[in-house]
């Protein structure tokens, strides 16, 4: 199966601190790929990488041929790569509808595309006029999800959309995952939850001290607990 | 003059005050609420405007309203383009750091402020309004061009509201504003929206100094007053809210025009001082600002 994006030998740095070194990543078109390890392991800075918002200073991240590390921050979502950070970074003081309408005058098809978002998260709908700070956290990771959905990416990264959430929400966000899958959305899933892990991934990416220790297929994860001991510290 | 008339004397020219106090505060609260800049010099951009305006409404033979009309075009957009051009070659290169943009801003004050005198002269100088018509009223006459001033400041903030809240331009600036990385992960040009604010915030100040530059005069060290004026209503509205800017520029106007009259200038900034000093300790994030998160 061919590339949906490639990283290769990616340096990444907060200030003068080294966070990734010599970062490898492969996310085939239409899978989700998760990413696991410690905490401060440098799975987030994984996702700002590629989406230029940390300093890169070496390495690439290959998309369709483009190298995107030479884009601005801001013209990377143009080339087809959606972001959801962690702990949603909504515009909180603006509606649910300019939430959604940032995303949609980037790169979105307009109406259309609002249209189709709105379908997939309903509960959005009746609630355009809200300010997206005052929603449930449920709610807010809907809308930070569907944001990022209109830009009708085809890359799309998502760093613990379940965090923090009741279970009912966390099986929502597990059927867009996998819907969006469907559609031949490529997914990089930052995870802290091993459960949801093994039942969304199709390939588990282990990150410890900022590298790519070893990427494996999620059967091999399930039959094999020892992965998941090692480098997440937990059975 | 009984009480009632020199009360609307007062407020009137508390208005006149006010609603140029609200623009110039509004370009101070835009670059800092959008940008997180303390820009020091935006009294200079406000000097810039009335200097222009001298320049350019003498250039102009004639009718002295062809001359104010062509200053009220011409001076926002020179000391726009001054400002993007000092945008370009400072702050970005500071990447817009609050510490350093503080100095920045210092030492670009003084460059602006000495330009000025290199080439404009220590003198004071009139600027003609442009038309020279008396309201009369009851009691007293008053000059229409003052009312005019209110009226335009009217319109040009209700403009900037409309900007603000109604247009595409607006929202990418308040994306901006509130998580300027997330912004950039949805493709919003942070960079360029940054100097769009800073060019704005200048024109907005060089505006309401070829508004104000009839009834005053301009000079050099015109810019003082303004920058210390913006800085409390912008401390005491909340830094980044339009509403607070209007309220707080009402609030100061009003006060510094009537106990000005009524009782001495001074004593209307050491009220305004100890207001900004209260709102400081009780409600940093000032009436209608956001509290830091």
């Amino acid at each position: 199966m061919a590339d949906a994006l490639k990283v290769a030998g990616l340096d990444a740095f907060y200030g003068e601190v080294q966070v990734l070194r010599g970062f490898e990543l492969s996310l085939l078109k239409g899978e989700v790929l998760c990413l696991l390890g410690r905490n401060g392991a440098g799975k987030t800075t994984a996702l700002k990488a590629i989406m230029g918002l940390v300093s890169v200073r070496a390495g690439s991240v290959l998309k369709d041929g483009q190298d995107l590390s030479k884009l601005s921050a801001h013209e990377v979502p143009k080339a087809g790569v959606a972001y959801v950070p962690q702990g949603r970074r909504l515009f909180a003081e603006m509606s649910v509808d300019e939430n959604l309408e940032i995303g949609l005058s980037t790169r979105g098809k307009g109406r259309q595309t609002r249209e189709s978002v709105l379908e997939l998260f309903p509960v959005l709908r009746e609630r355009l006029s809200q300010r997206s700070g005052t929603l449930s956290g449920g709610e807010q990771q809907m809308l930070a999800m569907a944001r990022a959905l209109c830009l009708e990416p085809d890359v799309l990264l998502l760093d613990e959309p379940t965090e923090g959430l009741m279970p009912s929400m966390i099986g929502r966000i597990r059927e867009v995952v996998a819907g969006l899958r469907e559609r031949g959305v490529s997914t990089i899933l930052v995870e802290q939850r091993v459960d949801a892990v093994l039942s969304l991934a199709d390939r588990v990416a282990f990150i410890e001290n900022g590298q790519n220790r070893e990427t494996v297929g999620v059967e091999q994860v399930r039959v094999d607990p020892g992965y998941v001991r090692r480098y997440v510290g937990v059975s | 003059m009984a009480f009632g008339p020199y009360f609307l004397l007062a407020t009137l020219e508390g208005l006149v005050t006010a609603a140029v106090l609200a623009l110039t505060a509004l370009g101070l609260s835009l670059v800092f609420g959008v940008m997180r800049v303390v820009n020091v010099a935006h009294g200079e951009f406000f000097m810039l405007g009335a200097v222009l305006a001298w320049a350019v409404s003498t250039a102009f033979a004639g009718h002295p309203s062809i001359g104010f009309a062509a200053a009220l075009l011409v001076a926002p957009l020179v000391v726009g383009g001054a400002a993007l051009l000092s945008e370009r070659l400072v702050l970005r290169r500071l990447n817009y750091d609050p510490e350093a943009t503080i100095v920045a801003t210092i030492g670009m004050l003084y460059i602006i402020q000495q330009l000025a005198l290199t080439f404009y002269g220590a003198d004071a100088r009139p600027v003609q309004a442009p038309f020279n018509v008396r309201i009369q009223l009851p009691w007293f006459g008053y000059s229409g061009y003052k009312l005019f001033v209110i009226g335009a400041a009217i319109v040009l903030m209700l403009a900037t509201w409309f900007v603000l809240t109604r247009t595409k331009v607006g929202l990418l600036m308040r994306a901006t504003q509130y998580d300027s990385e997330t912004a950039q992960a949805f493709g919003i040009p942070v960079d360029r929206v940054y100097a769009g604010v800073f060019a704005l915030g200048a024109m907005l100040a060089a505006v309401a100094a070829v508004l104000i530059v009839p009834i005053q005069q301009a000079h050099y060290l015109m810019g003082r007053d303004p920058l210390l004026l913006s800085f409390i209503v912008v401390i005491i509205g909340g830094l980044g809210s339009l509403r607070g800017t209007v309220i707080a520029a009402l609030l100061i106007g009003l006060s510094d025009g009537i106990i000005s009259v009524f009782f001495s200038p001074t004593l209307a900034k050491m009220l305004a001082t100890g207001l900004v000093a209260m709102v400081l300790v009780f409600r940093p994030q000032g009436l209608f600002g956001v509290p830091a998160r």
